[in-house]
């Protein structure tokens, strides 16, 4: 895809600093779209969502949705923003078939929300990301490019457009440029991004799926050589659609634009896409600097003005955010900070929680998310969420252990079975057999057998050496396949030797 | 030329209802009656499907030389009539009486193209607010009528389709952009009609044809369903024979609209009973202001003599019904004109935007030789006339980045200017206070067919006295005050934002009086004179 000149990352920053800022789309869970009453399901037949409204028909007028504007108001309080107490929507002017009015009606220099921040934790350093401007639009629709190898317009036989999507709700989040992140400017774009969308989660005002682009991510880019006073050109890379290519996007475009300024060269501001494939960045539309959007306020709307008292009570009713949460969940759970970091960027926090909440002891959900199943899930090349294990089953497990029904060894196994897909812990316990011996007559039988085949270990043993004992447990738990108990089968061989 | 009401007797099987309707009087054929009038034929047993028939009729002799439609479809209209006749309707409230849209209103199943190349074939799958209320009403839409493309224009020959003629005068413009309305109102192919006033296209077309066109407050119309043309401007009202007729249609049309932001969340204030109590002629304690920068002393230039003579009799016939008069002066008046035409254009630009041939109407080349942006571009270069693109490169400059503040934000300052003159003029607490302003409705009287067409300044000049009333939002009314050269002069009458019904009183007051000195009303000169040309013709 790429033949992009690269510099080793490590070297890069011997050289240059990074700027980043990030721009994030979140499109809203209302009901009903953003102008119009059309519904805003995910994953209907193309344009059956769509009304004179939100297809642009010739005279139809847009009506805000109250829901939308009062979402977009809590996000921007729990960033800490300021909520303007009067603004208005502006039309950004472009033609393309995806917009409907050849405007898509936005915000321009009265946003909703200003001056917010956001602190991220990165490998126990903070890092403070300026919010510059949060606002309310409305997204497009989408082009599907027919015929042609790539799907995208250039080559495709024809063009179909879902209108569908066109008119949802979108907040856009817009950061100020993030200074001194260095050498974690990656991991910082991706902290960011990961806060905000458990920020965005736990608000509930949209279910933030990035698969399904109902996160959308800008990253901008730029670079300035180290001691440098002034920033270089900056790149915008659209397209980037999970937490990890967010991560991977400025690690590569610090590595191109570095080879690119060590040639000597400009970087060109332009407008880049991400290519998940392959981790690379292409060049897209440059003309887009060019680009005049001929802001006007939209005078088909009546300008917002939040009433101080309902933007008070939103600020009482916000819920706990989720720093505030890992903080007393830290506290509940006993977990250093360094476990906490793990948890959440490995996107487990909520596991662990829904683990405690299905009853498991907070330090059993901690120790096995932690322990075996992050061991598996790194096994397996997958995020921890993605293992086929819920916390559900998780807890049932570890109530299985607590029970005595099973012992740790055997719930490893009990896993197994688990993620192989055979069903809830007691099930695969019942089908596998794995559940642990009691003083039946085949664990007698294999305690006698022990002793009968150890006669050097029993002499030690009754010799004084009681620590010897250990040998014919691990003999007898070998013959019984793990399923025994360690301490029935030793308290079985005191009794018979001492 | 008139349609004889036992034309529209021949299909009302012989029920007697039209028979009544003529012996009304001499005048009293149904396309010369007022509303007023028709709604009480139809009270006496007269049919729906006999008004309408009678205006197709008429539509059918003299649309072809008046070119005052876009479309009729007489089947349907007869269809509504005779369904609003079924359901025993008719003669209540508009039920039963017949109209005609501005083919800017949008409305379902029904061809709507604002009067340009580029939505040709398109069928709305909706109706305006406007449209529905009328259809709610029970009213009968005989047709569409012929505009100025896209609403920029005031003779209406800006329009993709056809010319449409003054029926004062077949070689004279009929005003525009409204110019079909109006000609199919004044010459008898409607009872009454919608229009659209951006910066006069209801008032000026109104006066130029001799009837009553209201440009109500901003907001108080819905603008659902009406195809933008400057959105902070755009205003649909009533135009009609009379005042009263006027403030019945404007009833059945104006009030709050969910469906529209900027539609205002108030009552509407009574119409038709301001009109009624008007017409009995006391205008005593009203304060009425004259322009001073609309024709007056030292801003005389470019009207006509004549004009400004009809004015100024119906300014003393105000004065003589009881009112009190004083010139007031409104100096940012003077700035309306080059403010307007930057803020109507900028908004226009981006309010057709939407014309791309991507889903419906005109779609040119789209031949798989040519990619999407050269199919938008040959669309819009073959769809919109010189006009329209005149506008639309003016306001794209005028938005355009580097540029905004000087033109569209300066203009915006100017719009704060004049409302703060209408507010200075009838908010003020020193005892010159004013309840109405008032000018004449145009510089001048209707002008020949092709005579501005290539002289766009001069065309803008058609609105300079209506501009301002537009800009600031508040209503206004042109009413007929007398001819000039054998062609209408319209008096306007400017209120403060929601008190239409000022203008409608006073309006009122002043057709009453000019009514009883003449002894007929102001269209029957022009319905006299066609008959006797028929006459002379015979
Ligand atoms: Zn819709």
């Amino acid at each position: 895809m790429s033949a992009d000149k690269l510099v080793d990352y490590d070297e890069v920053l011997t050289r240059y600093e990074p700027l980043i800022g990030l721009e994030t789309h979140v499109e809203l869970g209302t009901a009903s779209k953003m102008f119009c009453g059309c519904s805003t399901v995910f994953g209907a037949e193309p344009n059956t969502q769509t009304c004179p409204v939100c297809l642009g028909l010739p005279g139809a007028l847009p009506v805000a949705n109250e829901a939308a504007i009062e979402a977009t108001i809590r996000i921007g309080l729990a960033l800490g923003c300021r909520i303007a107490t009067w603004c208005r929507f502006a039309r950004k002017n472009y033609f393309y078939p995806d917009i409907p009015k050849g405007f898509q009606t936005s915000q321009y220099d009265e946003p909703l929300c200003t001056a917010g921040h956001l602190d991220v934790e990165v490998d126990g350093e903070t890092y403070r990301v300026e919010i510059e401007r949060v606002h309310l639009e409305e997204d497009t629709g989408k082009n599907l490019h027919v015929g042609g190898a790539t799907g995208r317009i250039h080559g495709a036989d024809h063009s179909l457009v879902d209108y569908n999507r066109a008119g949802i709700p979108l907040v856009e989040i817009v950061t100020r440029p993030i200074p001194g992140a260095g050498a974690k400017a990656p991991e910082v774009a991706r902290a960011y991004v990961t806060e905000l969308r458990e920020i965005v989660k736990t608000l509930g005002v949209s279910d933030v799926k990035m698969e399904q682009g109902s996160l959308r991510c800008d990253v901008n880019l730029s670079l300035a050589p180290v001691g440098g006073l002034e920033w270089g050109t900056r790149t915008e890379t659209k397209n980037v659609n999970s937490l990890r290519s967010v991560e991977r996007s400025v690690r590569y475009e610090m590595r191109r634009q570095a080879a690119v300024l060590d040639d000597g060269l400009r970087i060109v501001q332009e407008t880049r896409h991400f290519h998940e494939d392959t981790g690379s960045t292409s060049s897209g539309r440059s003309k887009e600097e060019a680009t005049d959007y001929r802001y006007f306020p939209e005078p088909d709307l009546v300008p917002l003005a939040p009433d101080e008292e309902w933007v008070a009570k939103l600020a009482a009713t916000l819920p706990e955010l989720p720093a505030a949460r890992r903080v007393r969940l830290s506290e509940e759970w006993g977990l250093s900070a360094t476990e906490m970091a793990w948890l959440l960027n490995a996107g487990a926090l909520d596991l662990v929680g829904d683990t405690v909440a299905a009853g498991a002891p907070p330090a059993d959900a901690r120790k096995w998310w932690l322990g075996e199943l992050a061991r598996r899930a790194n096994d397996a090349g997958v995020e921890l969420p993605e293992l086929a294990v819920t916390p559900g089953q998780v807890a049932e497990l570890v109530g299985l252990v607590a029970a005595g029904t099973i012992n740790d060894q055997l719930a490893r196994q009990v896993l197994d079975g688990v993620l192989a897909g055979e069903g809830d812990p007691a099930a695969v316990v019942e089908s596998r057999g794995l559940a642990v011996m009691g003083e039946s007559d085949e664990l007698v039988a294999a305690v006698d057998a022990a002793i009968a085949g150890a006669p050097d270990v029993v002499a030690k043993v009754q010799g004084g050496k009681v620590q010897a004992l250990g040998a014919l447990v691990g003999a007898v738990m070998k013959t019984t396949r793990g399923k025994a108990d360690a301490a029935t089968v030793k308290r079985m061989l005191e009794e018979r030797l001492l | 030329m008139s349609s004889p009401v036992n034309d529209a007797r021949a299909s009302s099987a012989g029920d007697g209802g039209a028979e009544r309707v003529r012996s009304r009087g001499e005048d009293s054929t149904v396309t010369s009656m007022t509303v007023t009038e028709l709604q009480a034929a139809l009270k006496d047993g007269a049919t729906s499907v006999d008004l309408t028939r009678a205006y197709l009729d008429r539509i059918a002799a003299d649309d072809g030389t008046l070119g005052a439609y876009l479309h009729v479809d007489p089947e349907t209209a007869l269809e509504t009539a005779a369904a609003v006749d079924a359901a025993g309707r008719a003669g209540t409230g508009l039920a039963g009486l017949p109209v005609a849209l501005k083919d800017v209103v949008v409305t379902e199943g029904v061809p709507t193209t604002s009067g340009s190349k580029i939505l040709q074939g398109w069928l709305p799958p909706y109706d305006a607010t406007v449209a529905a209320r009328l259809k709610g009403a029970g009213t009968v839409l005989l047709g569409k009528t012929n505009m100025d493309e896209f609403a920029m224009g005031s003779s209406t020959e800006n329009s993709a389709y056809r010319v449409t003629r003054n029926p004062w005068n077949p070689e004279r413009i009929p005003g525009g952009s409204s110019g079909g309305s109006s000609a199919a109102v004044a010459g008898g192919l409607a009872p009454w009609a919608i229009g659209t006033d951006t910066g006069g296209s209801i008032r000026q077309p109104a006066a130029l044809t001799g009837l009553v066109g209201h440009k109500p407050t901003y907001g108080s119309v819905s603008r659902y369903g009406l195809i933008a043309f400057s959105s902070s401007l755009d205003q649909a009202g009533p135009m009609a024979r009379t005042v009263l007729d006027a403030a019945l249609l404007h009833e059945a049309i104006g009030g709050h609209d969910p469906l529209d932001s900027t539609s205002i969340d108030v009552p509407l204030p009574v119409l038709a009973e301001s009109a009624r109590r008007g017409a009995a002629g006391d205008l005593s304690g009203l304060t009425v202001g004259v322009v001073r920068e609309l024709g007056g002393d030292g801003h005389a230039e470019g009207y006509e003599t004549g004009v400004l003579a009809r004015f100024a009799e119906a300014v003393a016939l105000l004065e003589s019904l009881g009112a009190e008069v004083r010139e007031v002066s409104c100096p940012a008046f003077d700035l309306a004109l080059p403010a307007y035409y930057l803020i109507a254009p900028s908004e226009a630009s981006s309010n057709l935007a939407r014309f791309d041939g991507v889903r419906y109407g005109l779609r040119v080349g789209d031949d798989g030789t040519r990619d999407l942006d050269e199919v938008m571009a040959l669309t819009r270069e073959q769809g919109f006339g010189p006009e329209v693109k005149r506008r639309i490169i003016l306001g794209t400059y005028a938005l355009s980045s580097g540029y905004y503040e000087a033109y569209y934000g300066q203009a915006q300052k100017v719009r704060t200017l004049i409302s703060r003159d209408f507010n200075a003029a009838f908010d003020s607490a020193d005892g010159s206070r004013v309840d109405v302003l008032v000018s004449p409705t145009t510089p001048t009287v209707a002008f020949p067919l092709g005579a501005r067409v290539d002289d766009p300044i001069a065309m803008y000049a058609a609105d300079l006295c209506t501009l301002p009333a537009s800009l600031a939002g508040v209503p206004a009314i042109s009413v007929p005050c007398g001819l000039s050269d054998g062609l209408p002069v319209g008096l306007q009458i400017m209120a403060p934002a929601l008190a239409d019904d000022r203008c409608y009183r006073v309006a009122a007051a002043l057709e009453a009086a000019q009514d009883a000195a003449r002894g007929f009303r102001f269209l029957d000169q022009l319905t006299r004179r066609t008959a006797d040309a028929t006459e002379g013709a015979a």
